[in-house]
């Protein structure tokens, strides 16, 4: 499909940037996503133009808003280093150089009370991004679909069974990608689908054995 | 059809008999597939953030996040109101609603992009002017906003509307372009006389370079907005007076782009080169990291 009127009349979102600042929000909220809960402690380490420009563009403020489960065009997000010390959320804010990585990339170091999760995305234009890194494993989830994000071991089957239970409950898949350490080891699956998966479904794929995580992200 | 060619557009709109606006709504509504009704009450909602940031952003003497700019929307819209202004009542409301918008996003403030945050004055600021000034409602302006959207669907598909890629000429010239075609709209020019501004007020932005100080979307780009705006009544003045691009618009947006794609990257947005590159720029940068 090519561009939408929205593309051109919108992303109605804080400002200054919507590379640095939409962007840099929305990776933060999958963060928040996938951790399930509230965030504890993250530290935030910027590359690139990220790293040079993050304290004029607010992109500190745009990670941590997200972290804190605000969308793109929630004014609180100015406000957000405030609110995390109220919300009891432990920042740290790092720079770093890596020549490989997109300009506009950040690296999130986050955990809950019980969880951890690192997570290193783009914001690659136009409050567009893609994540590529979660705990290790490369992945590429641009989140333009509606994305399932499951865990898992690598074990013969789990694959066939979450691809059972999406299609029984008469989900499409329309993309599926998976990364893993080694063999028997930590698997990353990133399934897109045509349409949100609902709560029901994702609690069926949460009982799939060997599965110990399953996230609905919808599109942006 | 696509939104890929302008002149596609204008076919479709001389079949249908329908204003340009209605047709961008058919197209939208055909490629996506969303109600009528939805895509018009999103369109409405981002009036209503339009309208929000300019009169905030002229209301609050906001700084912007690094301090680099804030507070001209203010200082020309009291120019404005001590009736020093030289510029006509229009012109100078757009100038002051472009500053301010600008200005509000500079300050983290929530802004609908318009194709992009950087240049989200420029639309904004001749919209709400021209209702002002001239008393139109909301839908008038929801249908131009439509038209304008058509344009800048157009412009995204044929070029570019990123500063990285094309250069401001891809984000305040494409927004100029919008602009000047929904001011013909909401004025009740013809399809036809829409595209002509728009071919106008993108013609007279190319080559724009894009070489924010520091990196930041403040210097100089609060400022263009302001003069853009201008810019875009200018080409829609003339349209309306019956003057035609001599190129036609989908020429000029493929001109652009390759004017774009033959621009060295230190003025496309990274901050390295023009007046990002000048003494005062760098030393600013300096004091801000």
């Amino acid at each position: 499909m090519g561009i939408s009127l929205f593309d051109v009349l919108g992303p109605i979102t804080v400002g200054p940037s919507s590379s640095h600042t939409a962007g840099a929000v929305r990776i933060g909220l999958i963060c928040r996503k996938l951790l399930g809960g509230e965030i504890k402690t993250a530290k935030i380490t910027f590359y690139g133009s990220f790293a040079e420009t993050y304290r004029g563009h607010g992109t500190d403020k745009a990670v941590i808003g997200g972290l804190l489960g605000f969308e793109t065009d929630n004014e609180k997000i100015r406000e957000s280093l405030a609110l995390a010390e109220f919300r009891g959320l432990h920042y740290e804010i790092h720079t770093a150089e890596d020549p490989r990585l997109h300009p506009n990339t950040v690296l999130i170091e986050a955990a809950t009370k019980s969880d951890r999760l690192r997570l290193m995305g783009a914001s690659v234009g136009g409050g567009a991004i893609r994540v590529t890194e979660i705990n290790g494993m490369e992945v590429e989830a641009a989140f333009e679909e509606d994305t399932v994000i499951l865990f898992h071991k690598d074990a013969p089957g789990v694959l066939a069974n979450i691809a059972h239970e999406l299609t029984a409950s008469g989900y499409n898949i329309g993309n599926l990608r998976l990364s893993r350490t080694r063999r028997e080891g930590d698997v990353i699956t990133v399934v897109e689908t045509d349409v949100p998966v609902d709560d029901e479904t994702i609690r069926r794929l949460r009982q799939i054995e060997s599965v110990s995580g399953a996230t609905m992200i919808e599109r942006f | 059809m696509d939104l890929d060619s302008i002149e596609s557009l204008l076919d479709e709109t001389a079949k249908s008999g329908l204003p340009l606006g209605q047709t961008v709504l058919r197209v939208e509504q055909r490629e996506t597939g969303e109600a009528q009704a939805s895509i018009l009450n999103k369109t409405e909602r981002t009036w209503q953030v339009m309208k929000n940031a300019a009169s905030a952003g002229i209301a609050t003497d906001m700084r912007s996040v690094s301090g680099l700019t804030g507070g001209d929307a203010a200082r020309y819209y009291n120019h404005l109101r001590n009736h020093k202004n030289l510029l006509g009542n229009l012109e100078a409301k757009a100038v002051s609603y472009a500053l301010a918008t600008s200005g509000y996003n500079a300050a983290m403030g929530v802004i609908a992009a318009a194709p992009t945050a950087g240049s989200a004055g420029i639309l904004p600021g001749v919209l709400i002017a021209a209702q002002e000034e001239f008393g139109f409602s909301d839908r008038d302006a929801v249908e131009a906003l439509l038209t304008a959207g058509g344009v800048g669907g157009v412009i995204a598909n044929r070029a570019t509307i990123s500063g990285a890629e094309g250069g401001c000429q891809a984000e305040c010239g494409a927004a100029s372009a919008m602009a000047a075609a929904a001011l013909v709209d909401i004025m009740g020019g013809t399809p036809r006389q829409c595209v002509n501004a728009a071919a106008l007020a993108l013609k007279n932005t190319l080559g724009l370079a894009c070489d924010p100080v520091a990196g930041l979307v403040e210097v100089p780009c609060v400022k263009r907005n302001g003069i853009c705006a201008v810019l875009a009544i200018t080409a829609a003045d003339m349209a309306l007076a019956g003057i035609e691009s001599f190129i036609p618009l989908d020429e000029v947006i493929d001109a652009m782009l390759q004017i774009g794609n033959s621009m060295p990257a230190c003025i496309r947005e990274t901050g390295d080169g023009g007046l990002a590159a000048t003494p005062t720029g760098l030393a600013a940068k300096r004091r801000l990291s």
